[in-house]
Parts: structure tokens; C-alpha cells; sequence
């Protein structure tokens, strides 16, 4: 007989072995699709393994291409995965990081191709992406405060209406007139993030992301506004008892987060394409929720989150190549790691009791 | 859309007939059940507008309608006014005539010995007495059983009130969850203890949103300290000296989730010592709540504990320490003692002895009259949102008040 | 604009209407179901367009159109027993539960098709449900070809929503569902096991989305595309919002949002000025959020939706 008990309190080792856990138990159960395309499971990890990290000749070589490119891919969803995180934290159900993330590239990319000193141009590209990602989680925030409306749907629909908005654009006004594809034109070269390894594509980016996660940590932790995000996404009616604007908190909650997200499309534009085009995120918003609940919600977890789904995909793609197995075997994954992190949470709130026989 | 009816609940688990609702045979047993045992209620209406005490006779319909041998009552009469007391025992009366066993749980001595045919008492968790015939039995030998030892109640030493601490002056609410605020006058001076009283769902609850902070009036005015509040948010409020006990102590008043450290220091996170620039100062957080927890011998591991490990006194000796660290001149408290034990509850109204003593006035609002008379100087009345009138503990008596609960206004106040 | 007009008000364009509303009717009444029993299902999108898939598969292996839409609400049910299992038994958080069998959906689907049907430059059809003419009443003029020369489960979907109606207010099991939804701790006390009808209602609620997701590439289109629902499911949830949980309303709801997607596509198709064509992909998703926000002020969710379930717990 096995009984789910409630827990008073966690170990704090549960923080990594939670994850771990579920990172586990998903590559066991996907292991099963490996075999249903025919491939061998052991090698088709491996390949992956190797893809996103570098084998071990390259490794004693000090070639470290693939960690690099595993970390470039990693830094938009560093940033979606704190998006969401924050917003989660306020319990701000922002499913909506990936049109946020378009609105911020649109805005960066915009803002890029306007001559102006490089430091500045950046800079200018990053205040821009972040206004426009954080003008967009605004709006199913300010539904929900004023109007009731459910922000899970309304965030949702408004990542339809950012892309179709993007298309409008570079199919239309915005479109490069040189090349005649449907892209924008290109950011000016003073606006490119300068690249900090000679032979690979880690730009600063990459750097502000990794910076980032301390930053929001430091925020949802030691701030007063975070304290305020913290107990509105607890317990909103004790937040509003204790004085805490709940409906402001929410609001800056979304900005922020929006903002979050916002700079992982400044991020693409600036350090990967320096230009805007329709496929510009594979999906790293929705891949934000997967990486902020495999963090637990907590900011300095989202690094090496993001860094696994980025192995994954990075991974999966050469796995692919390699052995025949669709691609997609990534997006199963995530969609896996997801469901097992949240059943790996349960051990949080409670513990399983086996009872003996004779109970 | 998604609304329940009376005759919706008592079907709900009963076979259908030919696989749909039985609904004229519901109606039919619910005649029935109204007429052998005097319990009456309009099958048609949505269960969401119905009273606290028609709920009440609702869950014992349901119980009936399903032929249930044996009913279990937990503290049913906290509900409703004295009156209506005698109505539900007039019920459960006949209900037992007809053959059926009945649990009735309360804490109230006097209705334990006028309703019941025999009584236990339990003591944490223990059988503590088997008592035969309650009705002879002294109500202090069952107090004597349920606590252990001989209940002394608080002295309340003579103190003189003195300058008005909290007015409300016309007061009026809506768009309230229960019952809205109609002209409520009222003041609480210094040194002085206000009870109030009434039938739960009388308004008490938009009352105490009202002065903490919570609730906006549509009209009417609230001093606290004689000053008028003009930002009547939760800060403004606590602003002006106004200490608050929630009705509901983790619902809307510590974060079960948090520290204990955090949940004391939440109300003034925005000031210093907790917080500094934005930023919050973790040691001084500690410190506040390392302090508060010796001072009120609040039981957790510490400040550190997770707020919800705590038991329910202690949750209450947290709330009341965070409030009276800084010294408020006036304290309103709802249900203060609802769910605690008898130690606990002591606790409380030895605190409240004290702030009173001491100069602070308070507004107690609770549904338990014996702890009004112990307590209050003054105890108000309240009735469909309005004060039906305000009695002088001295004269207070539980049938006095009873009938101002009921509705009958008092001609000479 | 005359010739606009004269495009919208043809016979074909209110065909089109009825014809864009089934599959958002069968998800909109699905998550209904599944929400009155207090269990949102934020998978629907993920689980539609598995189930399409699915559906497309088994049909275009066993030639048999009716064996698709078994098989496409067969894997409806089953992923929203996967839902049912995470957020009802388990009792985890329903919001992020549905995104994730919604990615968890999303990821198969794309997997399998591609694991099947490798990447052709062809891709692989069907040959798709034919509209049914209904002997005598098709033959009335306008309402008959509009309302009587549809597809098979389109008439099933106008049968399902009286039948639904009074399974949810006539009977037992619709009481028991409605009371899971508003008073779970009520229904346990009367003996209704809450659990038990959660997993019923999002099951069924399931089946129904599969066979939306099945509507899509075997009567409305006839072939599995990545992007065929589209976000069909997420606004089949806003559409359960503007029908205020009632069947009724929610069929209703459907049909007025069809009407607004058969006027955005007839206004691509007819090309006005210089607007582009995204703005009319938009029209829809603007559409839901406005109709939302106009309608969730007064509207009433089932007080228990989100909230799970245990039985030992106060």
C-alpha cells in the first residue's frame, strides 16, 4: 500500500535531484520512441551528447565549438525561462513568451538599422526589445486586473497575433528591398554584438543572459518588489491585507517578464541573424515554461535548464542526421520533461509512505 | 450558467428514474421532510442565495432525504441567532423522536445540557468524561472535564475610557460578498473594549473590510486617532495606528508558504527596519521575528519554519505579535478565537486585557457571546448590515442581545 | 465593396460558416464538458492535433474515413486521461499540466507523422468525407444547401448539443459532473465519487476534441499539416468563456465565431486595397480576446475549476 503524505518542508538536495529525476525519466521513456524508429537507443544518445557538447577527441583538443553553439541556443531560452519564472512566480500565467520574444525582435531589429555608435546602438536595441516585450505582457495582464480575463488564453492568442503582425511587416513595408525575401533588411554592423571567442558565434548576448539569472534572482529574493511578487502569487489576499498593490505588483510582474522576453529576440537579432525573418524562434517561448518549472521557478536554476533544452535540441537535430530519427524526438522530450518535472514536484508537498502488510 | 439549486443538491448521488433526475419525487420527499419535521425550503432556489442558516437546513434536509439513521452536527448553532436555536432543536427533537441518532458537537455548555441526552467530553484527542445526564450536571463540573482544571476567567480591572480612537460616521458598502454595510455609526474609545455581535453574515464581515482597509465605503467617513482616513487602503489605515486580526488567519493574513519571519514582517515590508531602499534587509527580518517569537511563546522551529507548520494558536500569537510589536492605538479584531483552544484563547484575551489596560481601544468582532460578555465594555448589535442597537456590558445579557440578533430593534437606546 | 458583399452573401459562404463552426463546436462543447466538471484542459491543443494525426493515419492505411474518427477520439480520450491522471488523481496544477501535454501532444504528433510518412515533397491524402445531401430538406431553397448539404459529422455535432444539454442537466451522471464542477466537497458527501467523474468528464471531453482534430484533415482539409489546428484549441477555451459553460451557448459561440473567420476568409480571398492578408489571420485571435474581455466580467467559471480535489484534505 502506497500513501501520499503530506510534507512539512523539502531537503534542499531536492532542488537538483528533483530535475535530475525527471530529466531521467524522460530519456528513459523517449528512449521508446528511439526504438520504435528503429534506432539503438545508447548510440542515438550519444550522438546527442557529443552534438551539443563535443566529443572527446575535440573536447582534449580544446575544441569547444559545440559547447558554444549549445550556449547560443541556450541564451534566448535563459531569458523565456526567466520570463516565465518571474511571471509564475506572481502566479501571472504568461504562456506568451514567445510573441513577446517576437515583439522584442521586431523592436531591436527595427531600432538596429538606425545608424548610431555601436555601444549605443546595443543599448538602444536592448531598451527597445525589452519595452516591446514588456508592452506586450502588459496587455494580458491589464485583462486580467481590470477585465477578469483569463491570462492563460489571452497570452496565448496574442503570440498569434505578434506573428501575424511580424509576417504583416516583412512581407510588407518592412521587407529587405535587396534581397527580396520576405526578411528584414539587416541590423548595421556597428549594432552586431561583438562575438567573444574567435570561431564561434558566442556573443554578448549569451554573456547578459548568464549575467541575467543572478540579476532576476537578486530581484525575486532580496527585493521588496520580489518579496511583493513572492506573496501576491501565494496568497494574493494576504498581499492585498498587508497593503501589497496586487494589481500593481501584477503589472510590473508582466513587464518585467515581458521584458525578460523581449531581450531573448534583441538577443537573436543582435548576436545570431542581425535581421528579423518568420522563423526566428523555434518555439523558445513555449520552451521557457518547460525550463522555468524544470528550475522550480527559481531564477539561477534556469541556466542549466536551458542549457539542457538546448542540448536537446541542439542534440536532436544531429541525432537526426545521423540515425533517421525525426527531429522532433526534441520536442517530445520537452513536452516529457515537463510532465515529469511536475509529477517529480509532487515529492515536495508530499512524501510517499509504504505501509507494510500488516498496515 | 453554472448554478445549483436546493433540489439539484438533494439529488446529486441519488439513482435517477429511467435514467434521468427524479425531480418529482425529490420535490414530493422534500414536502415530506418539511412536514414531519418542520424544516422548509423552496426546492427551486440556487443554493448560492441562501442564508448562512438556511444552508445549514439544507445539509440536514439532504441527510434526511437520503434516509440517513444518524446525523452528526458540528458546532450548527455558531450560525444562528439565539431565536432560531430553539427552532433547530425544536427540529432535532423531532428528528430523534422519529428513531434517529445525533452527534452534536459544540462547545457551548448550555446547549450541550438542554438538547442532549448524554454528552462526552474530549481533551486533546482523549475521552475525558462520559457524562450520563447532562441536564443535571453543573455546566462548571463539564468545564472542569473539558480543560483539565478549573477555568478561571480573565479579571477585567477597572480602567475609565477615555478619547475616541475609531469613529465611523455613516458608513455604507456594496458589491460586498455577503451582506453590505447600511449607516453604521459606531466608536471605540481609549481603554475600551467593543464587541460586536450579531448572526454571522450580518454584515460583520464588510465591517471589519471596511476598517482595515480592505473594503471602500460608497459613503460615511472613518477616523482612526479622531483623524479622518482619506487613503483607506490597508497602508492607510495601518498608517494612522490601526493594529488588524483577520478573520482568517492564512487565508488573508500570513502566507502559509513563506517563513514565519517573512509572514510577521509582511504588512511593513516597505519600511525600514525590514527593507531599505527597495531592498529587503533579511537580518533584520530575523531579528524582528527571533524577538516576537520569545516574547509571545510562539511553538515553531524557529524563524525560519515554514509559517504553515504552525498550529493554530501559535498562527494567532504570530498575527497578534506582528500587530502589537508596533504598539497600534486601536485594534480590530474579527473571530479572534475561532478554532483555538482553550489555552490559546486565554492567551488572546489576556493580550487584549492588556491593550486595554494599557490605553489601546479595540473593536472585537466575534460570533461566540460568552467571549462579548467576558471581554467587552460595550457590545454592538449587528443586523442586516446596520447596528441594531449598542448595550452596556453590564446589562448585557445573552437574551437581550438575542433579540437585537433577531431583528428587534431596541426602542430606548 | 458591392462585389464584397455579393461574395458574403452567397449560399457558399453560410455552408462555409456551418462548415468552419463544427470543429470548434465538438472542441468548444469537449472543454465544456471537461471544465463543468472543474478540470480545464489547456492540452485541447496539443490533443487535437495529435488526434488529427492519428485520425489521418488510420484512415489513410485502412481506407476507412469512419475507423479515422474512431481512432482520433480514441487518442483524444486517451491523452485527456493522461491530463486527467496528472491533474485528478495527482491533483498538479491543471494550467501547467495542459501546456504540457499540449507540448507533450505536439511533439509526438510531429514525430510520428514524420516517422510514417517521411518527408515527401507530396504530401499524403485522403480521400476526404463528401457532404451529405439530406433527401427532401436539402431541396428547400438557401436554407437547404446551406443547412442540409454537409458533412455527416457536422450533423452529428447539431445532434450532440441537445444531447449533451440534457445528459449535463437531466441526468444522474450530468448532476454529478455539475456538482464535481461547483461543490466537489457536497458531491463526496452524497456519495458521488469526485475522481471517478472528473476522469469521465475529461475523458469525454477528450474524444470530443479528437474528433475535431479528426474534422480537420478528413472533412474540412484532407491532409495532416503541422499548423492544422492552428490555434483552434486555444480558442475553442476563450469560446467556452464567451458560452458561459452551457452547451447552448458554447454551439452558439462557435457558430459566431465561424461566421467572423468565413468573413476574414472571404475578405482575404477578395483582396481590399492594400491591407495584408495577416490582417485578416488576425481578425479571429483580436476577435476571441475582445469577445473575452466583454464577457468575463459576468461570467461565472465553475467555482471548483483549478481547484483539485483530495478527500482527506479541508
Amino acid at each position: 500500500m502506497i500513501r501520499l503524505e503530506a510534507r512539512s518542508s523539502t531537503p534542499a538536495w531536492f532542488n537538483l535531484a528533483l530535475p535530475l529525476a525527471a530529466i531521467l525519466a524522460t530519456l528513459i521513456l523517449c528512449s521508446g520512441l528511439i526504438a520504435i524508429a528503429g534506432a539503438s537507443i545508447f548510440e542515438s544518445y550519444g550522438i546527442m551528447l557529443q552534438a551539443a557538447f563535443g566529443d572527446l577527441q575535440a573536447l582534449r583538443e580544446g575544441d569547444f565549438y559545440a559547447i558554444t553553439e549549445t550556449l547560443v541556443r541556450a541564451a534566448p531560452m535563459i531569458f523565456t525561462g526567466l520570463a516565465v519564472a518571474v511571471a509564475f512566480r506572481a502566479k501571472f500565467w504568461n504562456i506568451g513568451a514567445e510573441g513577446q520574444l517576437l515583439a522584442g525582435a521586431i523592436a531591436g531589429g527595427v531600432v538596429g538599422t538606425i545608424p548610431m555608435p555601436g555601444a549605443l546602438a546595443m543599448l538602444a536595441m536592448a531598451a527597445a526589445g525589452g519595452i516591446a516585450g514588456g508592452a506586450v505582457a502588459l496587455v494580458p495582464a491589464w485583462l486580467r486586473v481590470r477585465l477578469k480575463v483569463d491570462d492563460v488564453v489571452s497570452s496565448l492568442l496574442l503570440n498569434s497575433v505578434v506573428y501575424y503582425g511580424l509576417m504583416a511587416l516583412i512581407e510588407g513595408p518592412w521587407k529587405d528591398p535587396l534581397s527580396g525575401y520576405p526578411i528584414s533588411p539587416p541590423i548595421q554592423d556597428s549594432a552586431n554584438f561583438p562575438v567573444f571567442l574567435e570561431g564561434t558565434r558566442l556573443h554578448l548576448g549569451v554573456i547578459v543572459a548568464l549575467l541575467a539569472a543572478p540579476i532576476v534572482w537578486f530581484v525575486i529574493a532580496r527585493t521588496v518588489l520580489g518579496f511583493s511578487i513572492r506573496v501576491t502569487g501565494e496568497n494574493p489576499e494576504a498581499a492585498r491585507y498587508a497593503g501589497i498593490r496586487v494589481e500593481r505588483v501584477l503589472l510590473s510582474t508582466a513587464l518585467l517578464s515581458g521584458a525578460l522576453a523581449g531581450l531573448a529576440g534583441v538577443g537573436e537579432v543582435g548576436g545570431v541573424h542581425y535581421q528579423v525573418m518568420s522563423e526566428i524562434s523555434p518555439g523558445f517561448g513555449y520552451s521557457g515554461i518547460v525550463i522555468a518549472m524544470l528550475a522550480r521557478l527559481n531564477p539561477l536554476g534556469v541556466v542549466p535548464a536551458a542549457i539542457f533544452l538546448s542540448a536537446v535540441m541542439t542534440g536532436s537535430a544531429a541525432m537526426s542526421r545521423a540515425t533517421g530519427v525525426p527531429t522532433f524526438l526534441g520536442d517530445v522530450i520537452q513536452g516529457t520533461a515537463l510532465l515529469m518535472m511536475l509529477v517529480a514536484l509532487l515529492f515536495t508537498g508530499y512524501r510517499l509512505r509504504f505501509s507494510g502488510a500488516g498496515r | 450558467m453554472p448554478r445549483l439549486s436546493v433540489l439539484d443538491n438533494l439529488l446529486v448521488g441519488m439513482p435517477g428514474k429511467g435514467g434521468r433526475l427524479d425531480a418529482a419525487g425529490g420535490r414530493q420527499r422534500l414536502a415530506e421532510i418539511g412536514r414531519s419535521f418542520g424544516l422548509k425550503l423552496d426546492p427551486n432556489r440556487l443554493v448560492s442565495s441562501l442564508a448562512v442558516g438556511e444552508q445549514q437546513r439544507l445539509e440536514i434536509i439532504k441527510a434526511l432525504f437520503r434516509g440517513a439513521r444518524l446525523l452528526i452536527l458540528d458546532e450548527p448553532t455558531a450560525v444562528l441567532a439565539p431565536q432560531d436555536v430553539e427552532g433547530l432543536f425544536a427540529a432535532l427533537r423531532a428528528i430523534a423522536g422519529k428513531g434517529l441518532g445525533i452527534i452534536f458537537i459544540s462547545h457551548k455548555l448550555n446547549e450541550v445540557r438542554a438538547l442532549t441526552s448524554r454528552c462526552v467530553v474530549l481533551r486533546h484527542g482523549r475521552l475525558a468524561g462520559d457524562i450520563a445526564d447532562p441536564a443535571a450536571t453543573a455546566a462548571r463540573e463539564m468545564a472542569r472535564l473539558m480543560c483539565g482544571q478549573e477555568i478561571v476567567t480573565p479579571s477585567r480591572p477597572k480602567v475609565t475610557a477615555g478619547r475616541v480612537v475609531l469613529e465611523l460616521d455613516g458608513v455604507a458598502t456594496n458589491g460586498h460578498p455577503g451582506m453590505a454595510l447600511k449607516d453604521v455609526n459606531l466608536a471605540v474609545r481609549e481603554s475600551e473594549i467593543v464587541g460586536v455581535a450579531g448572526v454571522s453574515g450580518n454584515g460583520q464581515r464588510a465591517l471589519a473590510d471596511v476598517i482595515a482597509g480592505m473594503l471602500v465605503p460608497t459613503r460615511g467617513k472613518l477616523r482612526i486617532g479622531g483623524e479622518e482616513v482619506r487613503d483607506r487602503s490597508p497602508r492607510g489605515v495601518q498608517a494612522k495606528g490601526l493594529g488588524r486580526i483577520p478573520e482568517d488567519r492564512l487565508a488573508s493574513g500570513l502566507v502559509g508558504a513563506l517563513p514565519l519571519a517573512d509572514s510577521m514582517a509582511l504588512p511593513r515590508i516597505g519600511q525600514a527596519p525590514f527593507s531599505r531602499n527597495g531592498l529587503l534587509q533579511p537580518a533584520a527580518i530575523a531579528d524582528f521575528a527571533t524577538a516576537q517569537i520569545k516574547e509571545f511563546d510562539i511553538r515553531c522551529q524557529g524563524p525560519q519554519a515554514r509559517t504553515g507548520t504552525l498550529s493554530g494558536g501559535n498562527l494567532q500569537k504570530a498575527l497578534l505579535a506582528r500587530e502589537l510589536a508596533f504598539h497600534p492605538r486601536v485594534l480590530i479584531a474579527a473571530q479572534p478565537t475561532r478554532g483555538l483552544d482553550i489555552g490559546a484563547t486565554r492567551f488572546v484575551h489576556e493580550k487584549f486585557l492588556g491593550l486595554r489596560s494599557a490605553g489601546c481601544g479595540l473593536l472585537v468582532i466575534s460570533e461566540d457571546l460568552e467571549e462579548l460578555l467576558t471581554l467587552s465594555d460595550r457590545i454592538a448589535v449587528m443586523y442586516e448590515g446596520a447596528i441594531a442597537g449598542i448595550v452596556d456590558a453590564a446589562d448585557a445579557t445573552v437574551a437581550r442581545l438575542g433579540l437585537l440578533m433577531s431583528g428587534a430593534r431596541e426602542r430606548a437606546a | 465593396m458591392n462585389a464584397v458583399l455579393e461574395q458574403l452573401l452567397q449560399v457558399g459562404f453560410f455552408a462555409a460558416i456551418i462548415r468552419i463552426a463544427t470543429p470548434l463546436a465538438l472542441a468548444t462543447l469537449g472543454e465544456m464538458i471537461s471544465e463543468r466538471s472543474g478540470v480545464l484542459n489547456l492540452g485541447i491543443e496539443g490533443i487535437m492535433l495529435l488526434s488529427a494525426m492519428t485520425g489521418f493515419t488510420a484512415a489513410y492505411y485502412s481506407g476507412n474515413l469512419w475507423l479515422g474518427v474512431l481512432a482520433a477520439a480514441a487518442t483524444g480520450a486517451a491523452m485527456a486521461a493522461l491530463h486527467a491522471l496528472f491533474t485528478v488523481g495527482l491533483g498538479l496544477s491543471q494550467h501547467v499540466c495542459g501546456i504540457g501535454i499540449t507540448l507533450f501532444c505536439t511533439g509526438l504528433a510531429f514525430f510520428f507523422f514524420r516517422l510514417i510518412f517521411v518527408d515527401s515533397s507530396r504530401p499524403p491524402t485522403v480521400e476526404s468525407f463528401a457532404a451529405v445531401s439530406l433527401p427532401l430538406l436539402s431541396a428547400i431553397p438557401i436554407l437547404g444547401p446551406v443547412l442540409f448539404n454537409q458533412f455527416t459529422l457536422t450533423y452529428l455535432t447539431v445532434i450532440a448539443v441537445p444531447v449533451i444539454a440534457v445528459v449535463l442537466y437531466r441526468t444522474p451522471w450530468g448532476l454529478n459532473l455539475r456538482m464535481a464542477g461547483e461543490n466537489p466537497r457536497a458531491a463526496d458527501a452524497a456519495g458521488v465519487s469526485v475522481m471517478a467523474t472528473r476522469f469521465q468528464a475529461v475523458i469525454l471531453g477528450g474524444a470530443l476534441m479528437g474528433v475535431a482534430g479528426a474534422f480537420l484533415t478528413m472533412a474540412q482539409f484532407n491532409t495532416f499539416t503541422f499548423g492544422v489546428i492552428s490555434g483552434r484549441g486555444w480558442i475553442a477555451i476563450a469560446l467556452v468563456v464567451f458560452g458561459r459553460w452551457d452547451p447552448w451557448r458554447c454551439a452558439g459561440a462557435a457558430l459566431l465565431f465561424a461566421f467572423v473567420d468565413a468573413v476574414q476568409l472571404r475578405l482575404q480571398a477578395a483582396g481590399i486595397g492594400h491591407i495584408p492578408y495577416e490582417a485578416f489571420l488576425v481578425l479571429p485571435f483580436v476577435f476571441t480576446i475582445a469577445a473575452m474581455a466583454v464577457m468575463s466580467r459576468n461570467a461565472a467559471a465553475p467555482p471548483a475549476l483549478l481547484k483539485p480535489f483530495r478527500k482527506e484534505e479541508r
